[in-house]
């Protein structure tokens, strides 16, 4: 007992509880997925030379990319202008908007795609007051297809940019702004040449963030895409709880899993992973 | 240095952004108290016939009911466990326990469909499914890393020399950890807590995989409302949810004040 005091540190043992638990509920089970995509009906790569032969799954695979690469460039460029102003005003300002900022975090997301379904459908509210004021004849459909689910999506993503890039910009010694004006740079000089390399960290993490986030997003996709934009996660929802086919449900579960940690290695070289979080790990 | 063109139109842009966020979710109040049987915005005529049926009909009460048991579960477990975690990772500190603190933050990033997944596949042999055990389990896991990270910052701003201290006077480790090592870390275990019970209270991806008929909480009756899409009841449901989310943000951000100001004095 002695012995192994020395050498195993008695922290370990309430650290013990939540890794045991999760080790066991949670990484075992994922492990079993990977498993299930190369065994499931029948052992070898048969789930992933479906890639080359099913079209369908092709066509998720970029319907899913492609939104969500749109999703994240807008929620960050929109993000960094947010944070951006949140940086360069007064504290008081600054802090109503960051209520407003984390009210929105807040809100459940069932309640804002409830909320996009009674604005967006064709006699919705936005289309409802377009055509009140003559800008329409036609209903225009919002919904139902990629439109409304990069509404929905951009609309939830954008606090989640707007937290690493806020961090990064915080972090920044205001007077290298200052150094670069007065050795005769413009404005929009130092903007280009100078701040925006500064928080190039924040917005790779916030990028990358977003992209991750997205990946995965049911809900959203879901119901503003009401059937007719599938993506992978209800594809694999499909798989499991109506045709009950594990092997192709696992097989796209694991592409996306290896897709997320490659891009949490990435991130990590850029900065470390615990800040993204709002944590520190000292 | 005056603020340029620039950067006053970005203000601008910013706070329009900022109100572009909010305001969206406010259309369920309007749309929650309409006289008619199905979803519409009222027109002159307001009743509060909705919220009347949401507090009196048997399913939605039970699942308001549901939901907090397994909310307050989760938000108990996560905390106890998630706190004990983040001290130990904070008194281990070595490069093995900082792997171990990586590998426990995957849940929250991990995306939803995959968690659902795999627990939706361990939980069929260990006959879990449907059950209140099942659901406080999974939610817990999720909810975990949030407290561990919320323990996490305090612990980063508490002084080790007290607990040195403490030892020296002679207090045991359990003494330590419960007169000197709480009480100070206190704000990030509350905030920890409530993160972890909003995790579960809102958590619909994992919900919808692992309940079926016995276990029916909040967002899953919503989820089903709103697929149908015609009952306004769900809208009345929205406009009391978002007043929960409105409570607990005050909470919280009185909370903060307060840790902010010991953090000061």
């Amino acid at each position: 007992m002695q012995a192994l005091r020395k050498h195993i540190h008695p922290g370990w043992l309430i650290i013990a509880p939540l890794l045991v638990l999760v080790m066991a509920l949670y990484l075992g089970p994922i492990l079993n997925i990977l498993w299930l995509s190369v065994t499931d009906p029948e052992p070898g790569f048969g789930n992933y030379a479906k890639l080359g032969e099913n079209d369908v799954l092709v066509r998720i695979i970029w319907t899913t990319v492609r939104i969500c690469l749109i999703t994240t460039l807008f929620s960050v460029t929109l993000g960094y202008s947010i944070a951006y102003a949140m940086v360069h005003c007064y504290q008081r300002q600054k802090n109503y908007m960051l209520t407003l900022l984390l009210v929105s975090f807040w809100i459940s997301i069932l309640v804002r795609t409830f909320s996009w379904l009674m604005l967006l459908g064709r006699r919705g509210l936005v289309n409802v007051a377009l055509e009140d004021i003559g800008l329409i004849a036609e209903p225009i459909a919002f919904m139902r297809n990629e439109l409304g689910v990069l509404i929905g999506m951009i609309h939830y993503m954008i606090p989640y940019a707007v937290l690493p890039l806020l961090v990064s910009m915080e972090a920044l010694d205001k007077r290298v702004m200052e150094a670069s004006r007065n050795l005769g740079a413009s404005g929009a000089q130092t903007f280009w040449r100078i701040y925006l390399p500064l928080t190039m960290p924040g917005l790779v993490a916030a990028t990358l963030l977003v992209f991750i986030l997205s990946l995965g997003f049911y809900v959203t996709p879901a119901v503003l895409g009401g059937g007719k934009v599938l993506m992978v996660a209800e594809y694999i929802s499909v798989q499991l709880l109506v045709t009950l086919q594990w092997g192709t449900a696992a097989m796209l579960a694991a592409l996306m899993l290896f897709g997320v940690l490659a891009m949490l290695w990435i991130m990590s070289r850029f900065m470390k992973l615990s800040t993204v979080f709002g944590g520190s790990a000292r | 240095m005056r603020p340029g063109l620039f950067s006053v139109f970005n203000r601008i842009g910013a706070w329009v952004l900022l109100l572009f966020l909010v305001t969206p979710a406010l259309i369920a109040i309007p749309v929650s108290l309409t006289p008619k049987r199905f979803l519409s915005m009222p027109s002159g005529e307001y009743s509060l016939r909705h919220f009347e049926k949401l507090f009196t009909s048997p399913e939605w009460l039970s699942s308001f009911f549901q939901s907090a048991v397994i909310a307050v579960s989760t938000s108990a477990l996560a905390t106890i466990l998630g706190t004990l975690c983040a001290i130990g990772l904070w008194r281990v500190s070595s490069r093995y326990s900082e792997l171990v603190r990586a590998f426990l933050l995957l849940p929250l990033i991990i995306p939803q469909i995959i968690s659902a997944m795999a627990f939706y596949r361990l939980w069929i042999p260990l006959g879990l499914l449907d059950s209140y055990a099942g659901l406080i389990l999974a939610h817990t896991i999720l909810a975990a890393p949030m407290v561990l990270i919320t323990v996490s910052a305090s612990l980063a701003t508490f002084d080790p020399k007290l607990e040195q201290a403490s030892k020296n006077l002679g207090a045991s480790n359990a003494t330590t950890l419960r007169r000197v090592i709480l009480p100070s870390i206190k704000p990030g275990v509350f905030a920890g807590a409530l993160f972890a019970f909003i995790l579960s209270w809102d958590e619909i991806v994992v919900t919808l995989f692992i309940s079926k008929f016995s276990v029916y909480t909040l967002p899953r009756r919503m989820w089903n409302g709103i697929r149908e899409n015609t009952d306004p009841t769900v809208a009345a449901a929205a406009v009391v949810l978002i007043a929960i989310t409105l409570i607990a943000f005050v909470v919280f951000a009185i909370l903060s004040r307060r840790n902010a100001k010991t953090r000061a004095s």
